[in-house]
C-alpha cells in the first residue's frame, strides 16, 4: 500500500472516500443490473446483464476491501455494502436510477461503461499500486461492457419505429445525469490531496465523446440537450430510487448479521 | 475491442445468406470453442441472437464463463446439413467390416503426431 494523505483525526482518509465512490458506483449498477435477471427480454441477454453485474460486483469488491483497509476503522467490504445508509453512499446518481424498459437500460450502460473504460485508463498510471492494478482488470472488463451497450445502441437506434423511439427518449432520461460524472467540484478536495493517484473526472470527457458521438450517429439519435442536470451524489445526496434500492440488498445482511453459508 | 463506427467482429460486410432476426424471432446459431491447448473447435451448443456480431458476443457470455476458450466460431444453424438418424446404417456401417481400409497394418513412426 502506498503512502496516502491520511489525516489522523477522524480515522478515515481522503484515498479511502475516493475509493469509495468508485466502488459504491460499481456497487450499486451492479444491483440494478442483477435486478433484470430473470426478467431480461432473452435468455442470452439475462446472462450478459447478469456477467456485466458480476464484473462491476467484482471491481466493488476491490474497491470497497481497499477502502476498508486503508480507512482503518475495521470496515470489510461487506460493513460498507450493507451498514452504509443512502446518505452515506459516494455513488454518482446515474448508476442508481430505475432499469425502465430495456433501452433505459442500455442508454444507462452505454454512457456509464464509456465513462469507466475513460476512468481505468487513467488510472492504469495511478501511483497508487492497487489501484492501478484493479484498473489493469477493470478497463478489459467495462471495454467489453460498453461494446455490448454499443451495439444494443445501435440495433435499437438504427431498428424498427418503435426501438428508436424507445432508445431515443432512454437517451433523454438518462442525458442529465451525464454531467455528473465528469464533474470533479465534489471531490476537489480528493483530487487536490491524491495528485498522482486520484482521476480527475472532467479530463475524461473529450475521450468519452469521442467514443460515444460516432455511435449515436451511427445509431440515427440525436444527442440530448437536457436543461436540467443532476449532482450531488458524490456528497451523498440522491433520488429516492436508492432508498429503496438499498433497503431490498441490505435487508438481508441486517436481518441476520454475521450469517454465513 | 473495435472502434465505435465499427459493427465489431463477426459482421460481414454484406450478409446474403445469412438469416436476421424478423418478426418470427432470433435464429438459432451453433456455437463453436477451441480451447487454449485444443487444436480444433469443439461444438459446445447453441444460441439464439438477431446477427452474426451479436451471435458472437452471446456465444463468449454463454459459452465461455470459466476460460473454456481462446475462440469462437458462431454458424447459423440453417447453414448445417447432417445426416439424418435414418440414414446412419447405409451411410456407416459398410466403413465397419472393410478391415483392408483401416489403417492398422503398419506401425506409425515415432514423432509423427494426429495421425
Amino acid at each position: 500500500m502506498t503512502a496516502a494523505s491520511t489525516p489522523a483525526a477522524t480515522g478515515t482518509s481522503v484515498l479511502a472516500d475516493y475509493l469509495i465512490g468508485l466502488g459504491d458506483d460499481a456497487l450499486v449498477l451492479s444491483h440494478r443490473l442483477a435486478e433484470w435477471v430473470t426478467r431480461a427480454p432473452q435468455l442470452e441477454e439475462d446472462i450478459a446483464l447478469a456477467n456485466i453485474s458480476l464484473d462491476l460486483l467484482g471491481q466493488a469488491r476491490t474497491l470497497l476491501s481497499y477502502a476498508g483497509e486503508v480507512a482503518g476503522d475495521g470496515r470489510d467490504e461487506d460493513d460498507l455494502a450493507y451498514l452504509r445508509s443512502e446518505r452515506e453512499f459516494r455513488n454518482v446518481q446515474i448508476v442508481e436510477i430505475p432499469n425502465g424498459d430495456f433501452a433505459v437500460t442500455i442508454a444507462r450502460q452505454l454512457i456509464f461503461s464509456a465513462y469507466q473504460f475513460e476512468l481505468y485508463t487513467a488510472l492504469l498510471s495511478s501511483a497508487d499500486e492497487t489501484l492501478a492494478a484493479l484498473a489493469a482488470k477493470a478497463v478489459k472488463e467495462v471495454d467489453y461492457h460498453r461494446d455490448h451497450a454499443s451495439q444494443w445502441t445501435l440495433r435499437l437506434g438504427d431498428g424498427t419505429e418503435q426501438s428508436h423511439a424507445r432508445m431515443q427518449a432512454a437517451l433523454e432520461a438518462t442525458w442529465p445525469y451525464v454531467e455528473e460524472l465528469f464533474d470533479p467540484t465534489d471531490i476537489a478536495d480528493q483530487l487536490a490531496a491524491l495528485p498522482r493517484i486520484a482521476v480527475d473526472p472532467a479530463t475524461l470527457r473529450p475521450a468519452w465523446s469521442d467514443y460515444l458521438r460516432p455511435v449515436l450517429v451511427e445509431a440515427t439519435l440525436v444527442e440530448p440537450q437536457p436543461n436540467r442536470r443532476t449532482r450531488g451524489g458524490r456528497r451523498g445526496l440522491h433520488t429516492e430510487a436508492l432508498g429503496h434500492m438499498l433497503a431490498e440488498m441490505q435487508s438481508l445482511h441486517r436481518s441476520h448479521p454475521g450469517v454465513t453459508w | 475491442m473495435t472502434g465505435p463506427a465499427q459493427r465489431g467482429t463477426g459482421e460481414p460486410v454484406s450478409e446474403p445468406n445469412v438469416p436476421t432476426a424478423g418478426s418470427k424471432g432470433w435464429p438459432l446459431w451453433e456455437v463453436f470453442v477451441r480451447a487454449r491447448r485444443g487444436l480444433s473447435h469443439q461444438h459446445v451448443g447453441s444460441l439464439h441472437a438477431p446477427d452474426a456480431a451479436m451471435a458472437l458476443r452471446n456465444a463468449r457470455d454463454v459459452y465461455t464463463r470459466r476460460g473454456e476458450g481462446v475462440s469462437i466460431w458462431v454458424v447459423p444453424a440453417a447453414a448445417i446439413t447432417a445426416s439424418s438418424p435414418d440414414e446412419k446404417d447405409p451411410f456407416f456401417d459398410p466403413a465397419l467390416d472393410k478391415a483392408y481400409r483401416h489403417p492398422t497394418f503398419y506401425d506409425v513412426p515415432e514423432g509423427v503426431s494426429h495421425l
